[in-house]
């Protein structure tokens, strides 16, 4: 491949870019020693500290999950930074006094964080490589009580909320991946909606991992008291880089009584060559709710269309009777990515509901897989469950399968499961073009067309960047 | 308006037109007969630029342009329709927002969502189409039928120069049969011309060609007025090739 060549490759993916500043960064490794540093550099507590370790023992005494239906090249664990932020000279008191290169990035990444640009109706968190850089909206959140600040900031500040609350859902020994996060979690989202309340705005975090041979591991934690409503966004992306990076994020959700969390994702992270697969970011994420209230509604909605490797399970853990679980997903695998990622809905309370909407669609040489498991408990009298999985192959080289799980142990329940497999044919683009339309505007159409019932579940103000990012993405697929 | 000059085309290998030649000009309406395999579809799909068609030689020019060098959608913008014979389904996508793309994509002034329903009504009311429709997917869960007349409307909102229909008539009943006849002669001016492919005699009661051609082997093997069709009718395609 000439250099031109691989320029050219390289620019399809314009978040690709790196930002030139001094950072912070921990050596390479990790050992116990090295969660301590984390830990102190922190300035944690020291309850902080004992989760930390013990997801550090968990973790030693685990080996990686094998069952995903993905072929992972052995990951050096001591080979990569579990710690990297961008130097700051004092103190920020607003999001205004932040390094203006990294301002400047996420102006590029069309993130405007300055007073004026900044998108409206939605709050924003960012995190940069392992920390939070501030958000956006704080006076609005705080007049309706609702709290939107980074993990770290939490721990600080509302440790007793954190104590109470954190590894609950996704205890720390869950799985390999949840241990190591546990131990090393640099930063992410806290989110408390208090009894009542309904958030005003969306929030949103915006994750960018920088610095090379780095790990991001975030640690999300959002709490809907009763009766409270709150919609949240995470979007991301990550630089072109040779050598493959790590994210491996936790994010639990609590919704008591009648309250409802909706959880949106758009990711984009690097997903590698397209001919040669080298490089991008491993997504393998541990997410979880529990509705643990009566009548508590939890929504996973994702749009995936980046990184090398996709393990990812957003799941409900229905709890409270009446309580409503719904995941709707479009996962899009194009050149070498690959990804095996669904959802487990677990009815344990009376007439519990979930719906899942998986849409798949694999295109050049990718593998996308959909896993789900609906397990209905034997005190789940008339639970209920419809699942929709869909894939939709883009030439011939892609693969998808499809594995559902179904664990029924009350007979009153009542599960509905279709599933179709579909090729986006010359004929459908054929057709539209034969009548006037556009190459582009004919894939976009297609494309929103068999994504419609996800789409329509975005926060608006992503809806359209969601079809613009999967028509790009495609477009040289279909060719 | 179309000259086709001695036009060879094979798909995936196999030579399907060997020389096929035909000239239509404004205000005329062609027939063209045969038996299966012979070539009829490949026309209509390799005028209107399908990619497995592949031409080997000949030429066609189209409103003075080398329509072999145009993309799909070019051909389209020119004036170009082709009717289906299998009408593609798109879920999701209602007939309303394709029809509007693809009807604002030749304009240079693109009319907003408003004024397009009301062309879209008015449309559908001449061709005796179910206002429905606008709203369904395209060709989704559609009848023969339907699929077929959804194809006249988009004929008549994207009103081309030159129309060629792909056995519009087949596995259609006597009275939807009429129904698109209708619609299709509804729109015929002398500005305009048909290309009827088709294997009855039936529709072209309706449609009265000014020629009638028999291909057979990839080519034009004869050619005649109305008449042919009815002989062929009585004899069957013995005794031509």
């Amino acid at each position: 491949m000439s250099t031109e060549e691989i320029l050219a490759s390289r620019e399809e993916y314009k978040y690709g870019f790196r930002t030139e500043i001094e950072s912070d960064l921990f050596p390479k490794g990790l050992d116990e020693e090295t969660v301590r540093a984390l830990s102190k550099k922190k300035g944690e507590p020291d309850f902080m500290l004992e989760f930390r370790l013990k997801g550090f023992r968990k973790w030693q005494e685990m080996t990686p999950p094998d069952w995903g239906h993905l072929k992972i090249d052995p990951i050096d664990f001591q080979g990569m930074r579990y710690y990297a932020a961008p130097k700051k000279k004092q103190e920020l008191s607003s999001l205004d006094e932040v390094d203006p290169e990294i301002l400047r990035t996420f102006d590029r990444l069309g993130i405007p964080l300055d007073e004026q640009k900044r998108l409206s109706n939605v709050a924003v968190d960012v995190v940069f490589d392992s920390v939070s850089l501030g958000t956006t909206f704080r006076e609005t959140l705080e007049e309706a009580g609702v709290v939107l600040c980074s993990m770290s900031e939490a721990v600080q500040k509302y440790p007793d909320l954190v104590k109470k609350y954190l590894g609950t859902v996704v205890p720390i020994g869950d799985n390999f991946y949840a241990a190591l996060n546990s131990a090393v979690f640099s930063d992410g989202s806290f989110v408390y909606v208090p009894k009542g309340v309904r958030c005003p705005i969306e929030l949103s975090t915006y994750f960018r991992i920088n610095e090379r041979e780095t790990g991001q591991f975030e640690r999300t934690l959002i709490i809907g008291e009763a009766g409270s409503y709150v919609s949240y966004l995470e979007g991301c992306t990550a630089p072109a880089y040779d050598e493959n990076q790590l994210h491996a994020a936790v994010v639990e959700l609590i919704a008591y009584e009648d309250a409802e969390i909706k959880y949106s994702t758009v990711q984009n992270w690097y997903a590698g060559d397209k001919r040669t697969g080298k490089g991008g970011i491993y997504n393998f994420v541990t997410k979880r709710g529990k509705c643990a209230g009566d009548r508590s509604k939890i929504s996973w909605t994702q749009v995936e269309a980046g990184a090398a490797i996709t393990w990812k399970y957003p799941s409900c853990i229905l709890q409270g009777d009446d309580s409503v679980g719904e995941f709707y997903s479009v996962a899009l695998t194009n050149g070498k990515m690959q990804a095996d990622t669904g959802t487990k809905m677990i009815h344990l309370g009376k007439r519990t509901s979930s719906t899942i909407i998986s849409k798949g669609i694999s295109a050049d040489e990718s593998s996308n897989t959909y896993r789900g498991l609906v397990h209905i408990g034997a005190k789940a009298e008339g639970a209920r469950n419809f699942t929709q999985c869909d894939s939709m192959l883009v030439k011939n080289a892609c693969s998808a399968n499809t594995f559902p799980y179904i664990e029924v142990h009350n007979e009153t329940a009542e599960l509905e499961h279709e599933a179709s497999t579909s090729k986006m044919n010359e004929e459908q683009l054929f057709y539209l073009k034969s009548r006037g339309v556009s190459q582009e505007d004919a894939i976009q159409m297609i494309v929103n067309g068999y994504c419609k019932e996800v789409f329509q579940k975005l926060p608006l103000e992503f809806a359209a960047e969601a079809e613009k990012l999967l028509t790009l993405k495609l477009e040289g697929s279909v060719g | 308006m179309i000259e086709i000059q001695d036009l060879h085309v094979s798909v995936e290998g196999e030579a399907i037109l060997q020389g096929l030649t035909l000239t239509v000009k404004e205000g005329e309406i062609h027939a063209i007969m045969g038996p299966n395999g012979a070539g009829k579809s490949t026309l209509a799909k390799v005028l209107a630029g399908h990619p497995n068609y592949e031409v080997t030689k000949g030429s066609v020019t189209f409103c003075g342009k080398d329509l072999l060098e145009l993309e799909v959608e070019e051909r389209a913008h020119l004036g170009l329709f082709m009717g289906f014979q299998y009408p593609v389904e798109i879920p999701g996508v209602s007939n309303e927002e394709f029809l509007l793309s693809a009807y604002n994509s030749k304009r240079e002034a693109p009319v907003s969502r408003e004024v397009f329903q009301s062309i879209l009504i008015e449309k559908m009311k001449k061709i005796g189409v179910n206002p429905e429709f606008a709203k369904r997917d395209v060709n989704g869960g559609f009848s023969g039928g339907e699929k077929k007349r959804n194809e006249i409307l988009q004929m008549a909102i994207l009103e081309p120069k030159l129309a060629i229909l792909d056995e519009t008539d087949s596995g259609l009943d006597i009275d939807a049969m009429r129904i698109v006849a209708e619609g299709v002669k509804g729109q015929l001016t002398q500005e305009n011309a048909l290309i009827l492919i088709t294997h009855y005699q039936r529709l072209l009661d309706y449609i009265k060609p000014h020629f009638v051609h028999v291909v057979v082997g990839g080519k034009i093997v004869e050619s005649g007025g109305a008449e042919l069709a009815l002989h062929l009718e009585e004899k069957g395609y013995q005794g031509i090739a």
